[in-house]
């Protein structure tokens, strides 16, 4: 697509591209709008027939009271949903990234039946094993806690998978070298091939943090009690079940989002580069 | 993965002496075994615990009576998976996901791929609007359902679209509570419009960015249009890409739960109608009844069915594309 045509058809083609794109991003755009336009109205306005471009009043206070509201414990699943996302995804990158290391570079005679029976469980959706999940967390008696949450969590065949797919390709040159100096396997991972991973951790790390924020089925089916609510079981409480001060709700789904936009403006090119290697399994 | 050259032993010194230390152990040539589940067995005792041990014992659970309980004794074989099979309303969640896939996975494939092209050819603002796209990625099947359910298509006169038609004189229209015509599936199948094309977007791009702009070259100077090149190029050189991201949304379709259950549900009931499979075993296994005889021989029953798609799928796009 690097060829430059300046021709009139391809003036009107440029035209007619960048108005299908504006029109397409505002209707993306519109979505986001609409959650920031009714974070910041009040109920009132909110309900009423007329239709309101932008708040007629500014109601900024409904940020300090979905914090002050004891029916909707916001604080509380926030710290849930850091706890829950931080821990599964610094779990991931160590517990995949070993695995994925061993896989690739430890000579063992059954390396390749592992493989087969790590990657057999990619076949698997992970939805359809939610009832028997449940029904092995429940007999565990972790229904409602932060353990039930985070610890089936943490074992992502893909992430191995890839995990595996990356240290392949990795220079072995220099994992050679550590070798010669005597660091062994563990001090080979942790001191050379570690601190040359930092890219490819950030991809897996970041979409593994947005999967685990977004999370929505398993921290239903076991975040049952409210102290084990994620930011995401909170809103779907109030929207499915309670009936609620609809702004507030509003307020408190853009302070739910906030994280990961901030993620998406500081972290995009990390979460692209995740996006594409797990969409593609490592191609 | 069994032909690394690393196992090069610094120090065999060590394990000379009559019992070396464990650290000694482990450095020795012999014992790259235990290296390797140092490494992988976290991992794998993992993957043990909960998910295989969960399959099996759930597979055990479809085959008796369990209500309520992990350690059933009832034995009734076949029992569940013969009521599930008769079950109106599973058949029916299998039916929805049929017409869910019908119409989601063209659409989602379409657009995205139409986006990536757009924002491809694109050189001015192209990270702005790649950007834009890509943001719903950002957010939750929760908040989508909130802004779909309570703003946009909010049925009373403040809702977006109801605000719309007003400006045109229309009616306000009840889009989720209305069988007939069933606008709920317009509700269902935009949010995840919304918040996946630019996932899939972001895969088309790559692929894109991947073809050399040489084969473009050499058809311009072959004289072909656009569209030849777009048809005898693009398309053929984004075939691999394009079986993966099929196949990736065939999969997701099928697991469709969040914005059913957050736009549809209301005060703990699931209307009878636009239920797809996961929500109906959800209802099964964990509502009320805590029915996981059932609700397991369910989870077989589509996992079989999964498993036969993708496999029909391999057959008609073979993975080894041109790559």
């Amino acid at each position: 697509m690097a060829i430059v045509d300046n021709s009139r058809g391809a003036k009107v083609g440029a035209t007619a591209r960048y108005s299908a794109l504006i029109l397409a991003a505002l209707l993306f755009l519109l979505p986001f709008y609409l959650l920031l336009r009714n974070a910041l109205m009040s109920e009132n306005d909110l309900g009423s027939p007329k239709w309101h471009w932008l708040p007629p009043t500014w109601e900024w206070g409904n940020f300090s009271a979905i914090f002050n509201d004891p029916a909707l414990p916001m604080t509380r699943s926030l710290l849930n949903s850091i706890a829950i996302s931080v821990f599964q995804t610094a779990g991931v990158l160590v517990i995949s990234g070993l695995a994925g290391y061993g896989l690739a570079r430890i000579p063992y005679r059954w390396s390749n039946a592992v493989f087969y029976l790590i990657t057999a469980t990619l076949l698997i959706p992970a939805a359809v094993t939610f009832v028997p999940s449940f029904v092995l967390v429940s007999s565990l008696g972790w229904i409602s806690t932060l353990r039930g949450l985070i610890i089936p969590g943490l074992f992502q065949a893909l992430a191995t998978f890839l995990f595996r797919q990356f240290f392949l390709g990795f220079p072995k040159e220099i994992e050679e070298a550590a070798f010669l100096d005597g660091l062994g396997y563990w001090g080979t991972f942790w001191r050379v091939v570690v601190p040359n991973s930092f890219g490819f951790a950030a991809a897996i790390g970041t979409i593994t943090f947005i999967g685990s924020w977004n999370a929505f089925l398993w921290p239903l089916v076991i975040g049952r009690d409210q102290t084990t609510w994620t930011v995401q079981i909170a809103l779907s409480t109030f929207l499915t079940a309670q009936s609620v001060n609809l702004s507030q709700l509003f307020a408190a789904a853009l302070v739910a989002i906030a994280p990961l936009l901030l993620m998406f403006l500081f972290l995009q090119r990390w979460i692209v580069e995740g996006v594409e290697r797990t969409g593609m399994g490592g191609d | 993965m069994t032909t690394s050259s690393l196992p090069v032993d610094p120090s065999p010194a060590t394990a000379a002496t009559a019992r070396p230390s464990l650290g000694a152990r482990l450095r020795g040539r012999q014992n790259q075994n235990q290296w390797f589940w140092v490494f992988v067995g976290p991992f794998v005792l993992g993957l043990v615990i909960f998910i295989y041990i969960p399959i099996i014992w759930s597979i055990y659970l479809s085959f008796f009576e369990s209500y309520n309980t992990v350690t059933p004794t009832k034995f009734v074989g076949a029992g569940n998976y013969l009521d599930m099979l008769k079950d109106e309303s599973f058949r029916s969640s299998l039916g929805t996901f049929i017409v869910f896939a019908l119409f989601i996975v063209p659409t989602t494939f379409a657009l995205s791929l139409l986006t990536a092209i757009l924002v491809a050819r694109t050189r001015v603002m192209q990270a702005f609007f790649r950007s834009v796209f890509f943001l719903p990625t950002a957010c939750s099947y929760v908040v989508a359902a909130l802004i779909w359910k309570m703003s946009i298509f909010a049925g009373v006169r403040s809702g977006a679209a109801n605000a719309m038609l007003g400006l045109f004189g229309a009616d306000s229209i009840p889009w989720l509570s209305l069988t007939k015509p069933p606008w709920y599936w317009l509700v269902i199948v935009s949010a995840r419009l919304w918040l996946q094309v630019g996932f899939y977007m972001i895969l088309f791009l790559a692929a894109l960015q991947r073809i050399s702009t040489t084969l473009y070259e050499a058809a311009a100077i072959d004289g072909a249009s656009r569209w030849q090149a777009f048809r005898y190029i693009t398309l053929p050189q984004l075939r691999p890409t394009s079986a993966a991201v099929l196949l990736l949304l065939l999969i997701n379709a099928f697991q469709a739960f969040d914005e059913f259950y957050n736009i549809l549900a209301s005060f703990g009931t699931y209307p009878p109608y636009a239920r797809p499979p996961l929500v109906y075993l959800y209802y099964v296994a964990l509502g009320q009844g805590q029915d996981f005889g059932h609700g397991s021989a369910g989870a077989v029953i589509l996992t079989l069915v999964i498993a036969l798609a993708a496999v029909v799928f391999n057959r008609f796009f073979s993975f080894r594309g041109e790559d």
